[in-house]
């Protein structure tokens, strides 16, 4: 027999159940779908008020503010990059390792970097006689310049106020010093023993060390850069060069940083600071103007010779290297322009284009990251090696010419081998101590080392030439 | 019937406050403007800022828009094209994660190639040869070499 099939109470309930869950459903998927849609709306209002009010003025910056810090607050995004620099990051032949250290009295720092000469000792054998010898770390960012230049062991020889030319920020210490000059606060600064000089800086390099207060425009404000591209503008027989004044924003852009990444010496007893780039700024003419003015940096310990030490030529590498005869100036690399928000400005946390591949080499190079490290670190191995067979060269050469030395051996050629060893060590040094490991100017560097290497095996060959000695039983 | 007027209220409220949330956030972001062929669309938001910079003062700025190089030329191609592209530009430029300078996709950079054949069809032709071409692989490819004919960067 069949019923009509009536709902029964229990049907009932569960059609409404089932309506009641359904209605939920589509109210709650209708308020998600508007609650994703307000999100994307905020994002794009976020984004579309970013495009705006790049600029807040909210102090008033003048030709005297040296804290940068109260530049900050004007520029907070460019101030937020700078302090950036504290941070410690390797790449394969650069950049530095936090190495944990107990303070002391004598030097507080807690931190620093890994210790080159204990990396390889034969720079300690290269450097004999020379406060290099006895502490020489791995650089690290513009933010410990000052700490690690006061601490470093080398001040336990007696060091300049000079040193502080490229350690502080010094554009108002010497304005200061010079009451308003600041070439007269310079030279006032300059012959002061370090810890006198110190005391009138107190902050590592700053806003104030490359921007005009007024305009922001990249400036000069070393008298050394001043003195030094005239001279090698000079010869190139350009005249009278004023770099403030003649140099184009582009040039500006590597101008500032060559301020203090290049090779310098000491002057006279006022000590004062010359980049040697009269002859020009190749590693040959740097050591054609050292001889002409007689200059050593010391007295090698073992050998006697006359020695000089190279220091961070990266600017003189960089001017005989691809990229600076295309017109890419070292900000385009190390400060490459970033997007925050809607806008572009130069990354101010200066550091190796190695951690930073997409904004420093992809802007021009359209290669894979991994392929653009892998070229810059073929370059580097190369480089490396060959100044690994430069340095083995020269340890030959100070061997024999202290062996030599030891014999008695003495005269014109002794005195050639010591000519030979200043020349291969100063080339060696030119790209050891240079920061690009070769990158800056591929073929320049090894052309550089290559020479080192000759160099080192002419002096032993000068010491061959030598008269057998005599010895005593004859 | 109460309470399914209540229910209708509730649920029409609820579809209509999404419909205008979502058309406002339409306008607002200025939607219909990507239907268009106009390269100012393209710089609604400032991340191609470089790029169409650089068209305002390249050689093809005259005879080609965006469009005309970076979608296909038939409707379905060109509004998928638009679509895909669409959404992923609005979804990373919204989280934030892509690289910059930005870098084309293989599909982008394929179909920027076969554009130049638009009007370049000849030439590329007698450049390539009739017989040769086994697979995409062996196609020309034009902007490696012509890389500044649009946009530098």
């Amino acid at each position: 027999m069949k019923t009509k099939a009536t709902p029964s109470s229990s049907n009932l309930q569960r059609r409404a159940g089932g309506q009641v869950f359904k209605f939920g459903l589509a109210v709650a998927v209708a308020a998600l779908v508007a609650v994703g849609g307000l999100a994307l709306l905020v994002s794009i209002m976020e984004h579309k008020q970013e495009a705006k009010n790049p600029f807040f003025r909210v102090v008033e910056l003048t030709d005297d503010t040296e804290d940068p810090a109260v530049w900050g607050k004007n520029f907070p995004l460019q101030y937020d990059a700078y302090l950036k620099t504290v941070d410690q990051e390797r790449t394969k032949y650069g950049g530095s390792d936090a190495l944990p250290k107990t303070p002391t009295k004598a030097d507080p720092r807690s931190v620093v970097a890994q210790s080159k000469i204990e990396e390889d000792p034969r720079l300690k054998k290269m450097w004999a006689g020379y406060a290099f010898a006895i502490d020489f770390r791995e650089e690290r960012g513009h933010a410990y310049m000052l700490d690690d230049q006061t601490f470093t062991g080398r001040q336990t020889k007696p060091q300049p106020g000079t040193c502080m030319n490229c350690h502080a920020s010094m554009y108002t210490a010497y304005k200061r010093a010079g009451d308003g000059d600041i070439v007269k606060g310079f030279e006032k600064l300059n012959p002061l023993p370090y810890a006198e000089a110190r005391t009138n800086v107190s902050h590592p390099v700053a806003c104030i060390d490359c921007h005009d207060s007024q305009t922001l425009a990249l400036r000069i404000t070393r008298p050394a850069f001043m003195e030094g591209i005239a001279a090698l503008k000079a010869s190139q027989g350009v005249a009278n060069y004023v770099v403030n004044k003649d140099a184009t924003r582009q040039e500006m852009r590597s101008y500032v940083c060559a301020q203090c990444h290049v090779e310098y010496y000491f002057k006279g007893d006022q000590k004062r600071l010359v980049y040697p780039w009269g002859k020009g700024n190749k590693v040959e003419n740097i050591l054609a103007y050292y001889d002409e003015v007689g200059h050593k940096d010391w007295v090698h310990a073992d050998t006697g010779a006359p020695a000089l030490k190279a220091q961070h030529p990266e600017f003189e590498l960089w001017s005989q290297g691809i990229h600076a005869r295309s017109g890419v100036a070292c900000a385009d690399c190390h400060m490459p322009y970033t997007r925050v928000g809607a806008h572009k400005i130069s990354d101010h946390h200066i550091r190796s284009p190695l951690l930073n591949i997409n904004k420093a080499c992809q802007t021009c190079h359209r290669w894979p990251e991994e392929e653009m490290k892998a070229r810059v670190e073929k370059i580097q191995t190369t480089t490396h090696q060959l100044r690994n067979l430069a340095m083995d060269a020269l340890m030959d050469l100070i061997t024999d010419l202290k062996n030599a030395k030891a014999a008695g051996v003495g005269g014109s050629e002794l005195a050639t081998a010591q000519e030979f060893q200043r020349k291969a060590q100063f080339y060696l040094d030119f790209v050891e101590a240079e920061n690009s490991t070769g990158f800056h100017a591929p073929q320049e560097a090894a052309r550089i080392l290559g020479e080192s290497i000759d160099f080192s095996r002419k002096g032993q060959n000068a010491l061959r030439q030598a008269p057998p000695l005599k010895t005593a039983g004859l | 019937m109460r309470r399914k007027t209540i229910a209708g209220v509730v649920l029409g409220g609820t579809l209509g406050l999404t419909l205008g949330v979502g058309a406002y956030t339409f306008i607002y972001a200025k939607g219909g403007s990507y239907m268009t062929n106009d390269p100012k669309a393209c710089v609604n938001c400032h991340i191609m800022q470089e790029q169409y910079d650089g068209w305002l003062k390249s050689s093809h700025r005259s005879v080609a828009t965006c469009n005309d190089c970076h979608a296909p030329a038939d409707f379905i191609g060109k509004y998928s094209t638009k679509a895909q592209n669409g959404f992923w530009h609005s979804f990373y430029f919204t989280t934030g994660d892509y690289p910059d300078p930005i870098q084309i996709t293989e599909r982008n950079k394929k179909i920027a190639n076969d554009a130049c054949r638009k009007c370049h069809a000849e030439i590329a032709a007698m450049i390539e040869g009739p017989a040769n071409k086994h697979s995409a692989a062996d196609t020309t490819s034009c902007i490696r070499c012509h890389r500044n004919v649009g946009h530098l960067h």
